[in-house]
């Protein structure tokens, strides 16, 4: 890239920067064979990433499909305004922001598992720990949904344990509001501990074997070491993976509950996501539910954005 | 709870009672997590081959069948839903991830080229499309609009491309020198000869690792498809499945079917799961590991 160099005084030479379009012009002639083949990428961005993008105004339009995007009526702030007065939102609202708590929760517990694996004796014990813990990862959400509706059932495995600890026959846990969260929360972290423990695993291994040694020599014992060495080591890696994790804050995963919710369990697990499905795709609401997923996505990135301000304040680390 | 003398600490370290207590007590947390891990998987397998009268006066958990019997088995081979529903995965999971390996090696290839002048400003837009997008609906209606509509091209075409994995395969052609793409230039070679014949030879383990990605995401997937095909015959696996688990609506399978097929018991659920997952669970050790380096990869560029 030609960049500007001003002149120092001495009279060295000076490089200006050729203007856009004679450079493009030059691009073209030397490298168009690279424009030709990138040609059907920029269009499959352009059609199912941008595209969308621009679908976003019918938040702002009483979209029909029969009239298109350009004629039908545009009504500013109305959807939003219906939304946040709608008889539910308070219920979304409080349902998307605690299970995403109640997972965020959950956060160090692929970290406490990369440090246990990490302080294993025998790595080949490691290996078949992780090579387990891996696999459900694998799984498909229907697959995981159907074996937890399936082992929550009247007469399924978990439900039993949970009658013989408890004493009380129970009939089949999803059709309990209070049994949902831990059941959903439960099920993710069987699915996604191992998974996301790899992470932390690959940044465990790139911390200096030195600081260990000098640690060791300083007297440290391992609990010390993890503390003093290990945790400031992949402190970079936990504030990044914080940082996104806060970002999904509102966008929690509506395949999931899609799968497991139903209507007696509505009032706490109906999400935002949840509801923008029911409204847009089985009720061909769609501006409105338009309307309701820009809220979420504008949050979300409110989130990600305040999350990396204040981890910046605080350890200097963000995510840019 | 002071280790060994410093002046030994490299040599073999005299392990203090707490660190013994410890690394048992870390055995047993990792055994107990695998255990927790393994229950559900050995209780589905077990109920698959299971007699199904037996398995539907029984409560709790299996370890082992309950008089063992392949009638779940047979049944699922003799459903005609789930065999089309086996073909069509098979053909999303074939051509879909063909397309998204051709798509992304592409993309990436010409991403790469420094002295590509729209490369950063691209990679901008793409990697601003990753944490943006317009959200379930617009997209809806954007492959409505396409013509996409009950189409299983629906679920091939619109997930051409993944951001994170063309990060992944542009980091590894970074990695390629320079000067073997300038010496194959002068040998005459264009960019195309370059990609095909030069840089994918060079950077096969991670297109290892992004096949496996696409193909396992294509195997799994099943909203898409809910939300885009309405035929039954062009369904893939994973929405028969979710018929069969959760909904429990086997009334839409039964046509033409006689005896007993009426009553989806348990076991044939069990056994339909076993089905599905098979594929990925037998090649899942062997490229287990490639999984874990395109973590690592990715993990790298954060």
């Amino acid at each position: 890239m030609k960049k500007n160099k001003t002149s120092d005084g001495a009279g060295t030479a000076v490089t200006i920067k050729k203007p856009f379009r004679e450079r493009l012009a030059y691009d073209l002639k030397h490298n168009w064979m690279l424009y030709l083949m990138i040609l059907p990428v920029v269009l499959y961005y352009l059609v199912f990433k941008f595209g969308p993008m621009f679908g976003l105004s019918i938040a702002f339009m009483d979209y029909k499909p029969v009239r298109g995007f350009f004629r039908s009526t545009f009504v500013g702030q109305k959807h939003f305004k219906n939304f946040f007065t709608d008889y539910y939102f308070g219920r979304l609202l409080i349902n998307t922001i605690r299970i995403s708590l109640f997972d965020l929760l959950t956060f160090p517990a692929p970290i406490l598992l990369a440090l246990l694996l990490n302080e294993l004796r025998s790595p080949k014990f490691a290996k078949i720990t992780q090579n387990i813990t891996y696999m459900p990862h694998f799984l498909s959400t229907v697959v995981i949904c159907g074996i937890v509706v399936k082992l929550t059932a009247s007469n399924g495995g978990i439900t039993t344990i949970l009658n013989s600890l408890s004493g009380v026959k129970n009939d089949s846990l999803l059709n309990h509001s209070g049994n949902f969260l831990p059941v959903y929360i439960l099920s993710g972290l069987w699915q996604t501990l191992g998974w996301n423990s790899i992470i932390y695993l690959a940044a465990l291994a790139g911390i200096n074997q030195e600081l260990y040694d000098a640690a060791k020599v300083d007297g440290a014992n391992r609990f010390e070491q993890v503390l003093h060495v290990t945790l400031p080591g992949i402190a970079p890696t936990i504030i990044v993976m914080l940082i996104l994790k806060m970002g999904k804050i509102f966008d929690v995963g509506y395949e999931k509950i899609l799968l497991l919710y139903n209507p007696m369990t509505y009032d706490v697990a109906d999400v935002i996501n949840t509801f923008v499905y029911r409204k847009g795709l089985l009720e061909a609401q769609y501006s409105y539910s338009t309307a309701v997923g820009l809220f979420n996505s504008l949050v979300c990135f409110v989130l990600v954005m305040l999350t990396n301000k204040l981890t910046k304040k605080l350890s200097g680390m963000g995510l840019w | 709870m002071k280790s060994a003398n410093a002046r030994t600490a490299t040599h073999k370290m005299r392990i203090s009672t707490g660190e013994k207590v410890f690394n048992v007590f870390n055995v047993c947390i990792m055994l107990i997590l695998m255990a927790i891990i393994l229950i559900p998987i050995i209780h589905v397998v077990a109920a698959s081959f299971s007699d199904s009268s037996l398995y539907a006066s029984h409560e709790g958990l299996l370890f082992w069948p309950l008089n063992f019997s392949l009638s779940a088995y047979q049944a699922v081979l003799k459903n005609k839903n789930i065999l089309t529903g086996y073909m069509n995965t098979i053909f999303i999971v074939v051509v879909g991830t063909s397309i998204n390996l051709i798509m992304t090696l592409i993309a990436a290839y010409v991403l790469s080229r420094k002295k590509f002048m729209m490369q950063n400003v691209m990679m901008m837009l793409i990697v601003f499309s990753m944490y943006f997008n317009g959200g379930m609906i617009p997209s809806y209606l954007v492959v409505k609009g396409v013509g996409l509509n009950n189409s299983i091209w629906a679920l091939i075409i619109p997930a051409a491309i993944n951001t994170y994995n063309l990060i992944i395969m542009r980091t590894a052609m970074t990695a390629v020198p320079a000067s073997l793409e300038e010496s194959a230039m002068l040998d005459g070679a264009n960019h195309w000869t370059i990609l095909w014949r030069i840089m994918v030879p060079l950077v096969k383990p991670t297109i290892a690792v992004i096949c496996l990605y696409y193909a396992v995401a294509h195997w799994n997937s099943w909203f898409s498809a809910m939300l885009y095909i309405r035929d039954r015959d062009h369904y893939p696996l994973q929405l028969i499945l979710r018929e069969i688990l959760i909904q429990n609506d086997t009334t839409a399978m039964t046509a033409g079917a006689a005896d007993d097929s009426y009553l989806l018991s348990e076991t044939i659920q069990y056994a339909t799961i076993v089905v599905a997952t098979v594929p990925i669970l037998c090649v899942y050790p062997f490229v287990q590991k490639y999984f874990v380096k395109g973590v690592m990869i990715g993990a790298v560029k954060e």
